[in-house]
Formats: structure tokens, C-alpha cells, sequence
């Protein structure tokens, strides 16, 4: 086990250096346009530019601008281009938001999901399963911005059910803090809803059949029993890892459309605006952030599943 | 990562009883293409949604019949001053106030305006030529990226491989949606110049290009599994021994056992190549103005949710109907073809 855990996060910090590396060459190499004068903004002056070209270390070849930029993310001095916010505290700010959606929206998925997949199971080829499944496609089909944005407006602004988007601090009032989130929640599960009660709902069928579950029946346990204990407990595995993996990629990513839609100010919607503003700092800060927060969701994952399936260590 | 890519074998038929349905079939003698097929003319409702996806496509293609013969105008022609007859009463294409007109359910303006009077149908029908196109051209794009990936790192085993699967490992550990934003944007400042050619900034190959190399991975893996284990086969051997070259192993014996998880994939690819020009599009990195897609449109329908709610609804029902057709048609083939298979494309 040790040594797959040191492997694991070896593995681990050669991918994050990737990661640093094809970030770096995205915002500052691949742009068909000198990076100073981009990071200076329009109608900088000359010394502007020749001041951030020098401290960005863009004259120098491309491993010291490499170096440059890196230790300037690492030390947190960065600051946004245009707002002259520090990158650093802007991140700190957004990432309660983003976990609360996250967090929130995965639970809700996984519950849901369980619901319906075991229920269609149960149903297969009946009236129930079908609808469920074409319910699941549908989730599945729909994008998240645009259901989103739907809600928002008909639930949120016409009919005042809900808030029309903000968020309000967990330390604050718990209550209108969920209440404020129930739509994004809402909106960013269905997505995860469809896939995974589908996954669930064939995984189900496959353990139905399995002898250990012919043997508990034969024991007399109550029909309850077996799905719940028996049946629903060994799906379950191949769900947990995904909801593992698919969590650090909503945190790393998924999140940002819906963070937009409702503008709850996360992390993801900070590292949108500035991608589209191009300010470099923060671009290059969230999204080396969310990358690795994925890189190391995924290492956890991998770490604790050999754990739970001794076999996995071999590979 | 040691975790494998999901599973995802239920479709709209589940997989109980598929198997003695199979046994009786084998036993007429029929080959897997025609079992395919016959599977998949039982299965009513994929072909349905299959149906449904070509007439979607026809009307795309048939945009300019619909703008020139029935609504009189071009997806980016405004008609900000215009008034046109409703039931004999004149009314304003867009109002004093800056709404405008909703669906008229007539030629012209049929399914009503946007802010700058342009009209929502022929803007609908031009944009999915545009969302389709990239669609299809990125998961074209994909599939050969991945069946090349795929099989070179399967049939070689060894440092291509190793090279290839650490690659295709950075790329999915990239969230797909920031990789897609910041490509965008890196791209369409200034455009791409590879040699000779160049690509200018607000060109749809630039958006194809990053949809096609951020589903790779999601595809490519699989294909590299299943080459693993049929390099092993007893096919293969017989064809070495008769002294076939890698080429000729990879193209005449490897490849058709492919077919099958290449088609699916395909369908499903296009799908999701969909949801992500609308999301890119969306957060400013995909289609550019005044270049309409159902992605764009969608994002200039939201800021005027409040007052024009056919403007979000409209291009989104059709990128639904679009993704919604794709995805059952998709998962009625997997079934028909290969009823345990393990595809599943996500984010």
C-alpha cells in the first residue's frame, strides 16, 4: 500500500508540472501577440509595457519566463491587470461558494440518483423504468446554463418561490444560504442525475443475479433487506469512485456555468470573467488552482480505492 | 489514473434477457452487423429519435430555402425601424422599449425577433448548420485522433504507449471546460498560423479544433483497451504468421472489431461536441459574433430573459431536441450492437 501511495503521488506532482507547463504555454505562447502589450492593457505607454515585459521576464528565453511566472503564482503576489485586486484573496473569497454548490448539488445527485435507479431497476422493462430512462436522457441532453437560466426566471423572478440568484454566507444563516442554492443545486444535479441513476440502474441488474444474493433470499431475508443491504451496498462501488472523480471535475470546472448563471461568485466564475477579459494573472492562477484541485480529487480517489480493493495495487 | 472511465450499460432495453434473445439468434446463423440491425428495427423509440435527428439536419440544411422563400430576409439582416401585419394590425418588429416581437407563428418572423430585429427562425436554422457542422467535424476530429492514439498505444505497447497514455492523462486531467475557455480565447487573439495556413481569429474551425482535442482521451482510452486484448487474439497471430506487416494487422484485422465501438462513440460524440459549443459559446470562447449558433444565441437570449423569454427558450428546445435525438439514437445502437458495452462520454 505504502508504495502505491508514493507512487500514486509522484504520479501525481509529474501531472500538476504538466499542468503548469500547458497553462503557461495557452496564456503566454500560443497568442499570436507580444504578452506584454496584451498585459498592459490598451493604450499603455511604452514604459508600461517595457516595465512588465522586465518583470514577467518576457525578453528572457521561454524556461526563465517559465520560472518567472511560476514563482509569481506560487507566492500569491499575483494581482489582477484591470481591478488591481489581489489574485489570491479573490480566490479565497470564491471557493466557499464553490464548495457549497459542489458539495451540495453531489449529495443531492447521489440521492436522487440512488432513488431512481434502484427504483427503476426494480421496474426494469415496465412502464416506470422507461420513463425514468428517457427522463435521465433528457437530463442528460439538457445544457446546464440554459435550464439554469430557465429556473432562475420562471421560478426565481416570475412566480418568487425562490431568490433570483446572490448568495448568502453559511456562517451567516444556514437556512437562506440553502435556500439561495437550492436552484443551483437543482440545476447542476440534473446532468449527474441522469448518468449516474442509469449506471446505478444497470449495476442493480447485474447484482440481482449474482449467487450471494440468491443465497440471502434463500435465508429469508425480507425483499427490503436484500436490495438495501445486499443488492444496493455492492452497485454502490463503481458509483462512489465516479462521484469522487466527478466532484473534483464540478469544483475544477462544471461548476462555472452554473456559477454564472446565478452569479453566486465563485471560483469558477472569477477564472470565466477573467479568461474573457483576458487578465492573465488571475487566468493564470484559477485555472492552475482548479487543475490541481482535479489532479489531486483524482489522486485521493485512486489512493483510497486501492485501499478499499486490495487488487488495484498491482496495476 | 487506475480508476477506468465509467460504465454505463443501461439503454432504453435492459440487458435482462438479452443474452438467450442472442443465443436464439446466433443459432439462425446471422452475422453481428445483421443481428445489429435487427435489434435496432425492434427498438421503435431509437428510431424515432434517429428520424427525428435527420429531419433536424434537413431543416438546417434547407436555412437558406426557408430565409429567401418564406421569411424574406438573412440571418444577420436587422430590422430594427420594421413593422409587419399581425391578424390585419401593424405592428412594430421591435417596440419602443427594446423588446421585440415574440413568435408570430406567420412567414415572416415566425418564431419572432431578437433586439436587433433579426429573425429568430432564420437565425435558428443558419445557427444549427453552424452548432451541427462543428459538432460533427470535432467528433470526426476525435474519432480519428482516437482510433490513431488508440491503436498505435495498444498494438505497440511499450514507450508509445507510455507516451501516449501520460499525454492523453495531462489533457483529462485539464477540467474539459476551462482547457476549452482558455483555448478559445488564446486562439482567437490573433488567430492560428501553422506554415501557410492561418485560420482567422473568428473562424468556426477554431472551436471545432478545441471540442475535437478535448474529448480524445474520453475515446481514446477504450479503443486502446480493446486493441490490448484483441492484439492477443488468435486472428492476429494467424495473420503475423503469414507475415503481415503492423500496418496491415491494425487496418484489416484490428480495426473492423473496432467498428462497433467507433459508431457509438460517434453518435454520442456529436452530442456532446454539441452541449460543448453552446457551453464555450456560452462563456464567450466559442462562435463568434455575429456568427449565429445555438450557443450564442442562448447567451444573447439570457440577458433579455426577463423581457423576451422566447429568445433563451427557442435556440435552447432546439440544442435539447438536437442532443436529446443524438443520445437515445446512440444508446439504441450500443444496444443493438453491443449490448455490454462500456461507453460513456461526460462534462
Amino acid at each position: 500500500m505504502g508504495r502505491f501511495v508514493v507512487r500514486r503521488l509522484i504520479q501525481m506532482l509529474l501531472v500538476m508540472f504538466a499542468v503548469s507547463v500547458i497553462t503557461f504555454l495557452i496564456f503566454n505562447v500560443i497568442p499570436n501577440s507580444d504578452p506584454a502589450v496584451r498585459m498592459a492593457g490598451r493604450q499603455a505607454s511604452e514604459s508600461t509595457i517595457e516595465a512588465i515585459r522586465k518583470e514577467w521576464g518576457f525578453d528572457k528565453s521561454l524556461p526563465v519566463q517559465y520560472v518567472t511566472t511560476m514563482q509569481k503564482v506560487f507566492t500569491g503576489d499575483l494581482e489582477s491587470q484591470f481591478t488591481q485586486l489581489p489574485v489570491g484573496e479573490e480566490i479565497r473569497k470564491g471557493l466557499p461558494r464553490t464548495l457549497s454548490l459542489a458539495i451540495g448539488a453531489a449529495l443531492l445527485w447521489m440521492f436522487v440518483a440512488i432513488c431512481f435507479g434502484l427504483y427503476s431497476a426494480v421496474k426494469a422493462g415496465r412502464f416506470a423504468d422507461r420513463f425514468l430512462t428517457i427522463l435521465a436522457l433528457v437530463g442528460i441532453s439538457m445544457p446546464v446554463f440554459w435550464i439554469g437560466a430557465l429556473m432562475n426566471h420562471y421560478l426565481g423572478f416570475k412566480l418568487g418561490w425562490f431568490p433570483n440568484g446572490g448568495y448568502v454566507e453559511l456562517t451567516e444563516d444556514p437556512l437562506d444560504w440553502a435556500y439561495h442554492l437550492i436552484l443551483p443545486w437543482t440545476a447542476l444535479a440534473i446532468l449527474f442525475i441522469g448518468f449516474y441513476s442509469r449506471v446505478l440502474r444497470s449495476n442493480v441488474l447485474d447484482t440481482i443475479n449474482e449467487d450471494f444474493v440468491r443465497t440471502a433470499r434463500a435465508k429469508g431475508l425480507g425483499e427490503r433487506q436484500i436490495m438495501v443491504r445486499h443488492v444496493l451496498r455492492n452497485s454502490m462501488i463503481p458509483i462512489v469512485t465516479l462521484w469522487g472523480l466527478d466532484f473534483g471535475a464540478v469544483v475544477g470546472g462544471g461548476a462555472i456555468l452554473t456559477e454564472t448563471v446565478f452569479d453566486l461568485q465563485g471560483v469558477g466564475q472569477y477564472a470565466a470573467e477573467s479568461i474573457g477579459q483576458l487578465d492573465v494573472p488571475p487566468v493564470l492562477a484559477t485555472t492552475m488552482f482548479l487543475a490541481f484541485f482535479v489532479v489531486l480529487m483524482n489522486a485521493i480517489v485512486d489512493i483510497l480505492y486501492a485501499y478499499l480493493d486490495p487488487r488495484i495495487r498491482l496495476l | 489514473m487506475a480508476t477506468e472511465p465509467a460504465l454505463d450499460q443501461a439503454g432504453l432495453q435492459g440487458p435482462a434477457g438479452w443474452e438467450e434473445e442472442a443465443d436464439r439468434e446466433h443459432a439462425q446463423g446471422l452475422g453481428p452487423w445483421r443481428l445489429g440491425l435487427r435489434r435496432l428495427r425492434r427498438n421503435k423509440v431509437a428510431l424515432a429519435f434517429g428520424a427525428l435527428f435527420v429531419l433536424l439536419v434537413l431543416a438546417c440544411l434547407a436555412a437558406p430555402l426557408w430565409a429567401e422563400h418564406v421569411a424574406h430576409t438573412t440571418p444577420n439582416e436587422n430590422h430594427l425601424s420594421d413593422t409587419i401585419q399581425i391578424d390585419g394590425e401593424t405592428t412594430n418588429v421591435v417596440g419602443l422599449d427594446g423588446v421585440p416581437i415574440g413568435p408570430t407563428w406567420q412567414g415572416e418572423f415566425f418564431l419572432g425577433a431578437d433586439p436587433n430585429g433579426r429573425d429568430i427562425m432564420v437565425r435558428l436554422l443558419y445557427g444549427g448548420r453552424n452548432s451541427l457542422m462543428i459538432g460533427v467535424a470535432a467528433a470526426f476530429m476525435t474519432t480519428v485522433l482516437s482510433i490513431v492514439f488508440g491503436t498505435i498505444a495498444g498494438y505497440f505497447r511499450g514507450w508509445p504507449d507510455i507516451t501516449i497514455r501520460s499525454l492523453l492523462d495531462i489533457i483529462w486531467s485539464f477540467p474539459v471546460i476551462i482547457l476549452g475557455v482558455a483555448l478559445g480565447v488564446a486562439l482567437a487573439l490573433g488567430g492560428i498560423q501553422i506554415g501557410p495556413l492561418s485560420i482567422s481569429g473568428d473562424s468556426l474551425a477554431i472551436p471545432t479544433f478545441i471540442i475535437g482535442l478535448v474529448y480524445v482521451p474520453y475515446m481514446a482510452r477504450p479503443i486502446r483497451g480493446q486493441v490490448l486484448s484483441l492484439r492477443e487474439k488468435e486472428f492476429v497471430e494467424a495473420a503475423r504468421a503469414q507475415g503481415a506487416g503492423p500496418l496491415r494487422i491494425m487496418f484489416t484485422e484490428v480495426m473492423p472489431n473496432l467498428t462497433s465501438t467507433i459508431l457509438v462513440f460517434f453518435t454520442l460524440l456529436i452530442a456532446n461536441a454539441v452541449l460543448l459549443e453552446a457551453a464555450l459559446s456560452f462563456l464567450g470562447a466559442g462562435v463568434r459574433a455575429p456568427n449565429p449558433s445555438w450557443g450564442t444565441m442562448i447567451d444573447e437570449g439570457i440577458d433579455r430573459i426577463a423581457t423576451a423569454p422566447h429568445l433563451t427558450i427557442v435556440p435552447g428546445a432546439m440544442l435539447v431536441l438536437t442532443v436529446l435525438s443524438l443520445n437515445v439514437f446512440g444508446d439504441g445502437v450500443r444496444d443493438a450492437l453491443d449490448p455490454r458495452a462500456k461507453v460513456r462520454l461526460e462534462h
